[in-house]
């Protein structure tokens, strides 16, 4: 025991004492920061910036009049007198951003509609001038069709469902966007752990492998000792990083609305009513669809898949990692078996979270391999505690299981050089009674 | 008394009979020299008397009872042949990690690490990194942290490849001072000269067997072809005789091998009443490098690889 807290020691420090280590630990949150703060720049700047356009209207569409749109910052401006050839050379010198031509139509089947511009418009802008012309279209339909407009207005229907979820404790809104939003980000955060983690781990074997300190450690630690120390470390030095990346997000969100004070004004203001326009109605909805959300389960639950996830495939990366003697691609191609169940287990989790209910969605969070990655898609909308009872109690005895198989190969592969080792060696290893 | 003891070991791969049925005892405080051609089992042999391997069979005795690999950690100290070592650790802290595995607190650690960094002039090496250390300087290291926990047994698998011939002094100097204080020590080497020179008793395998056993002296003695060497002033004109015939002749000697009844006086005796002046007699001992080769000479000079059926 005493020697396992040495290598472990070790190999904890020695990574955690690294300059890159220090680097990506520091680097990783202050660039989700700063995503997060040019794309609240980039919602407060938008505001700002109005596009002219100009329209040429041969039919008349819009009667001599068009609608500013101020909540997408557009401005219209009717032209008259000019063609659109002639005003083709103009528009730019006129400031404006694009000109829009809009020939004598037929309103049933309109066409000829053109939109010019020196650099492609945006997909957003492109979108809001074809309401803008639909809006016009349709309105031009119901005169044709002798239909008050105000009576197609209290005919159309457009509504939004509230989903209650009657679970738990009292009636709670859920928000599915966010759930998925979440279940996703879960998901993919244990599937890159195991990644990249777990390749540590394998590299950390294949040095001590390569550099020939195995021989020497091994004359002082079983090799299982060894292996369990340094799978532990660097597990370790995994929850180190979580633990400082997350105190160091909390600190510099905390720092944001300083930053940008009226901007979350403006989204507490929003909470409290019905209709908010733009991102501070995001952030209303968003505060609001927490509430929803099992925040201590998703947390319990991602330190358990975590630790269990990491340990099951942290000890099948060592074993490869023992195998291989020096040749890069001779590790690639072991590593291969192992990163398709997590590869898979990624693929079902994207579907989980969309749809946590399915069949498949309910093997792959039982299944241990695939567990600790489609679970946490499936967690953020309720999971019966049954299911995650057994899954947990199967991911955890897998990882003992496969432990103790893979420190028999690895016991055997650490000292060995120069041959190739196949799979049937690897599995006589494994199974031999020792 | 015996320190180690080894008996019938063996140890086959699938391919290799690795070492076959092999007993030998090294006596306390002695320095013990494992000898073979490349591939014979030396490395198995020793991986299985420090514990890193299991031997299939046989039985290896410590110190009059039966060797535990996880027991007697601290009573050996192995430097394998091929050195390993964090190439991005510390130096100081890669030894006082490595001397911590073999048991020592960590106080203990740095004292005697202090006290042999200063014996072989390392001190200025305690921050560096093993990456900026030569390869004769590496090796330095690790004969240290090999020997840093004093171990009872101290076993070295050709601790000197790679080391220059002042480093390599520095090592053998060390390795007598340590026998001298009781220490026992087993090496391997395939360079016969040191062999002569260093060690106690030695143990010849080849192919897995073990073919020669015995104190260095004795073995010289038992592979003798009855060679001598006689000088004189000038050489003597009849060297026809019954007694002995002439193997080779230089300036003014000769070597000579006595044929079997007859003893050296009898040749001595040849000489003088030719009234030949001798300047010197001497008997020419096979060296250990002449015996091995001898021994092994029939074996093909790679191992071939051979079906283990057992």
């Amino acid at each position: 025991m005493n020697k396992i807290s040495l290598v472990f020691q070790r190999e904890y420090l020695s990574r955690v004492k690294k300059k890159s280590f220090l680097l990506t630990t520091i680097i990783v949150p202050i660039v989700i920061v700063g995503f997060y703060i040019a794309i609240i720049m980039v919602s407060i700047s938008g505001n700002t910036s109005t596009k002219k356009i100009a329209v040429i209207d041969e039919g008349g569409l819009f009667d001599g009049k068009i609608e500013a749109n101020a909540k997408n910052n557009q401005l219209f401006m009717l032209i008259n007198g000019e063609t659109e050839k002639s005003f083709k050379s103009k528009y730019q010198k006129e400031d404006y951003n694009s000109f829009l031509y809009i020939p004598k139509l037929d309103y049933n089947d309109p066409k000829g509609i053109k939109l010019h511009s020196k650099s492609t418009v945006g997909l957003m802008d492109k979108s809001h001038i074809e309401g803008t012309i639909d809006r016009a279209i349709e309105k031009k339909r119901l005169s044709l069709s002798r239909i008050d407009p105000e009576i197609y207005k209290s005919i159309k229907s457009d509504i939004s469902i509230d989903n209650a979820l009657d679970s738990g404790t009292g009636e709670k809104k859920s928000v599915a966007g966010l759930a998925y939003g979440i279940s996703f980000a879960a998901g993919f955060l244990i599937y890159f752990i195991l990644m990249i983690y777990g390749m540590m781990v394998m590299r950390g074997v294949m040095e001590e492998k390569t550099n020939r300190i195995a021989e020497v450690i091994v004359s002082s630690v079983k090799p299982f000792q060894l292996m369990l120390g340094k799978i532990l470390g660097i597990g370790a030095v995994g929850l180190t990083q979580f633990a400082i990346w997350i105190v160091l997000m909390g600190l510099l969100q905390s720092i944001i609305p300083m930053i940008f004070p009226e901007y979350f004004q403006q989204a507490q203001a929003g909470a409290g009513t019905i209709v908010a326009s733009g991102p501070a109605n995001m952030m209303a909805t968003i505060s609001e669809g927490l509430k929803s959300i099992p925040v201590a389960l998703i947390v319990f639950c991602f330190v358990v898949y975590f630790i269990g996830g990491y340990l099951l495939y942290a000890s099948l990366f060592a074993a490869v990692g023992s195998v291989v003697s020096e040749d890069q691609q001779e590790a690639q191609q072991l590593v291969f078996p192992i990163l398709m169940p997590i590869i898979l287990g990624f693929v079902i989790m994207v579907k989980a979270a969309g749809d946590p209910n399915s069949n498949l969605a309910v093997f792959g969070s039982i299944f241990p391999l695939t567990s600790p990655i489609v679970m946490m898609g499936r967690v953020t909308y309720g999971v019966p505690w049954w299911q995650l009872v057994i899954s947990i109690v199967l991911l955890f005895a897998t990882f003992l299981l496969f432990t103790w198989l893979t420190g028999k190969i690895y016991r055997t592969a650490i000292l060995m050089y120069g041959k190739k080792v196949t799979w049937k060696e690897m599995a006589k290893w494994a199974f031999k009674k020792s | 008394m015996n320190l180690l003891e080894v008996k019938n070991l063996r140890k086959y791969f699938a391919t290799q009979k690795a070492v076959d049925d092999v007993s030998f005892t090294v006596e306390k405080g002695t320095i013990f020299g494992l000898l073979g051609p490349n591939g014979a089992g030396k490395t198995t042999l020793l991986r299985m008397i420090t514990g890193i391997f299991y031997p299939d069979d046989g039985e290896i005795t410590f110190d009059g009872r039966k060797f535990d690999p996880i027991e007697d950690v601290h009573n050996i100290g192995y430097m394998p042949e091929e050195r390993g070592l964090y190439k991005k650790m510390k130096i100081g802290e890669q030894a006082i990690y490595l001397t911590q595995l073999k048991g020592l607190s960590k106080a203990d650690a740095i004292a005697r690490i202090k006290e042999w960094f200063e014996k072989f002039e390392m001190q200025s090496w305690w921050n560096k990194k093993v990456e900026d250390l030569s390869k004769g300087m590496s090796q330095k290291l690790q004969f240290v942290t090999t020997v840093l926990h004093d171990p009872p047994l101290i076993i070295l698998d050709e601790p000197f490849s790679g080391l220059d011939p002042v480093n390599s002094n520095l090592i053998k100097d060390e390795m007598f001072r340590l026998a001298k204080k009781g220490h026992t020590i087993i090496f391997s080497t395939h360079r016969m000269e040191q062999v002569e020179e260093i060690c106690d008793k030695i143990v010849v395998i080849n192919r897995g067997k073990k073919i020669l056993d015995g104190k260095v002296s004795a073995i010289r003695q038992q592979y003798k072809e009855n060679l001598f060497r006689i000088s004189f002033d000038q050489l003597p004109v009849m060297t026809d005789s019954p007694i002995f015939q002439v193997s080779s002749s230089e300036n003014a000697a000769l070597i000579v091998k006595i044929n079997e009844g007859y003893k050296t006086n009898d040749l001595l005796e040849f000489f003088i009443r030719q009234n030949a002046s001798l300047e010197s007699f001497n008997e020419l001992l096979p060296s250990i490098n002449d015996i091995f080769i001898r021994l092994v000479r029939d074996a093909p000079a790679a191992r071939q690889f051979q079906n283990v059926t057992d």
